[in-house]
């Protein structure tokens, strides 16, 4: 579209829209270091919840849990996704539009319809809820994205360089490791980054597949907050926010550099 | 090939090897085996058993009979759950209208920002979206309670005297929802609008259409495709939704994502629970092919 200079009101529009999306951002962090436990006035600065948080062994807990899922479930919908997306990008296989359908199903359908169908699912199987059926449903709703965030990243692959590299005499697993691999990695490690948002963030589905034991940190902050304001989850929001926008600018900027 | 012995082994394992090697539809195949397998197991299978389920009946102690019944599809036209359907498409429209009259103005704003800038707005629109869900909720609760931000703010300007009541109100749901949501408006309608060739509008004002004119007639409805795929990933998660009312509606507002997880934790009536399922899903199918029929399924969905 064109590069003429927007309207006034548009571009104060655009502003408020963004206070609107950051002001509860902001207040949730500067509200975790404030002394005052009801957290309404400012009252004077304080790490009292920070150290209130670290010594909680339930959220430590929960925390362990949940970089634990999001870690298996992110390495393994990785692998598992790329191959699907090589596999629709680049070929042509009986079955493909099914396999193609089969991707949409996490967008089209709500998740709470996802998330009791898994807990019918175990149920009727007898396995028993807890870290591994939270970890299994979380592959199968990462999976997907995965796969469209790589598929993307290979559209514009230029096929020639593989085929100069078997020219040059290598042979197909190692022009996959050595070209086309590190050629799409950019793709791949966004996909995964995806991946592991989703499955940090995820209340939902671990919700209905979680088991005594397993309470992950959105399972632990929904108990904290559902009845009651307590400073305590600002510090832990503030925390996250802090780990969530260093891991992005790190991204953002390794970006940049390779670009 | 000179030794002879056990030629047919030799010939099976090399020949496994020589197919993947040589036929490019067993590469395909090996490739998405895994991922067409998983979902199979893990989405597929599950949702043919919800089908099931929706099917059978309720035993006494909450347990699962087998038994056909379409008890659990009748129970659903009870005046009761037939409000909570037509309140829940009533908020997924509200929230899915406002996201799109919201977000059109910033999406056009940031497709005819400069180029360098544009990822950057981009970006500061995901940037939030990065933290965790349920602290989004929190924020807002922080924000919106009696003696909370928002009240002490319009007192202290003299705007108000008594605190508004609006957490737990159907309006709070509302913010709530249009919070989490906007992103998913946004870049679609990004996508498309960025789309659109200077020189069409400039065709139009070439032929003498007024600004104003040319956004109705040019700009509008090439971002229609945007409009839609918007639509589709705010609509479909905004009717599921039960964890926003949960907390930020408080006991009076119940919509059908809250009726389906009562009756599959609290209730115990998994084929009541079910047919819920069966009908949320069918509406949502409804509703995008509808509108995929409308305009096919862009780029847009897939950003």
């Amino acid at each position: 579209m064109s590069e003429k200079k927007p309207a006034l009101w548009l571009r104060i529009y655009t502003f408020l829209v963004y206070a609107y999306i950051y002001i509860p951002i902001l207040i949730l962090i500067i509200f975790s270091f404030n002394k005052q436990k009801l957290n309404i006035r400012w009252e004077g600065f304080t790490l009292e919840w920070y150290d209130k948080l670290f010594k909680d062994h339930q959220v430590l807990l929960a925390t362990r849990n949940t970089l634990m899922i999001a870690f298996i479930a992110t390495i393994v919908a990785t692998v598992i996704g790329t191959m699907a997306a090589l596999a629709l990008q680049r070929y042509h296989f009986p079955g493909y539009g099914a396999s193609e359908t089969l991707m949409y199903i996490p967008i089209v359908i709500p998740e709470v319809v996802m998330g009791i169908s898994l807990l019918a699912f175990f149920a009727l199987i007898k396995f028993k809820l807890g870290l591994t059926t939270i970890t299994l449903s979380h592959i199968a709703f990462n999976i997907p994205f995965v796969a469209l965030v790589v598929r993307a990243r290979l559209h514009g692959f230029d096929k020639s360089i593989e085929e100069a590299s078997m020219d040059l005499g290598a042979n197909e697993l190692i022009t996959f490791w050595r070209v086309t691999l590190p050629t799409i990695m950019p793709g791949v490690l966004s996909g995964a980054m995806l991946a592991f948002t989703l499955s940090l963030d995820d209340y939902v589905i671990t919700y209905f597949t979680a088991g005594p034991g397993s309470t992950t940190l959105p399972l632990r902050i929904f108990s904290m907050v559902r009845f009651t304001v307590t400073p305590e989850v600002n510090a832990l929001s503030a925390l996250w926010v802090a780990v969530v926008f260093v891991i992005l600018f790190i991204s953002e900027y390794a970006q940049r550099r390779r670009a | 090939m000179t030794t002879a012995q056990a030629p047919g082994k030799a010939v099976r394992r090399f020949s496994l090897k020589k197919v993947l090697r040589e036929s490019s539809v067993a590469q395909g195949l090996f490739l998405i085996g895994p991922t067409n397998t998983y979902l199979i197991v893990f989405m597929v299978i599950p949702l043919i058993l919800v089908t099931v389920l929706s099917f059978l009946s309720r035993g006494t102690y909450g347990e699962v009979v087998y038994k056909f019944s379409i008890e659990s599809y009748l129970r659903l036209f009870d005046p009761l759950y037939a409000k909570i359907l037509g309140y829940s498409l009533l908020v997924g429209l509200l929230t899915t209208v406002l996201s799109l009259v919201i977000g059109y103005p910033m999406a056009y704003y940031i497709a005819r920002a400069p180029a360098r800038q544009r990822s950057l707005y981009l970006f500061l629109i995901l940037l939030p979206f990065w933290t965790n869900f349920i602290i989004r909720i929190y924020a807002w609760i922080m924000i919106l309670r009696s003696s909370g931000f928002l009240n002490s703010f319009l007192q202290w300007i003299g705007v108000i005297h008594e605190p508004l009541n609006i957490l737990y109100t159907p309006t709070a749901v509302l913010i709530g929802m249009v919070y989490e949501f906007l992103p998913f408006m946004v870049l679609p309608l990004y996508t498309s609008l960025e789309k659109i060739e200077n020189a069409q509008l400039e065709a139009a004002a070439d032929l003498g259409a007024p600004p104003w004119k040319a956004f109705l007639r040019v700009t509008l409805p090439l971002s229609v495709p945007g409009m839609i795929a918007g639509t589709i990933l705010v609509f479909i998660p905004a009717m599921g939704m039960f964890v926003v009312p949960d907390l930020m509606g408080g006991a009076k507002t119940m919509l059908i994502g809250n009726v389906i997880r009562n009756q599959f934790l609290t209730a115990r009536d998994w084929p009541f629970g079910a047919a819920a399922s069966m009908l949320l899903m069918f509406l949502t199918m409804v509703f995008t092919l509808y509108y995929t029929r409308k305009a096919g399924f862009g780029e847009e969905l897939l950003l």
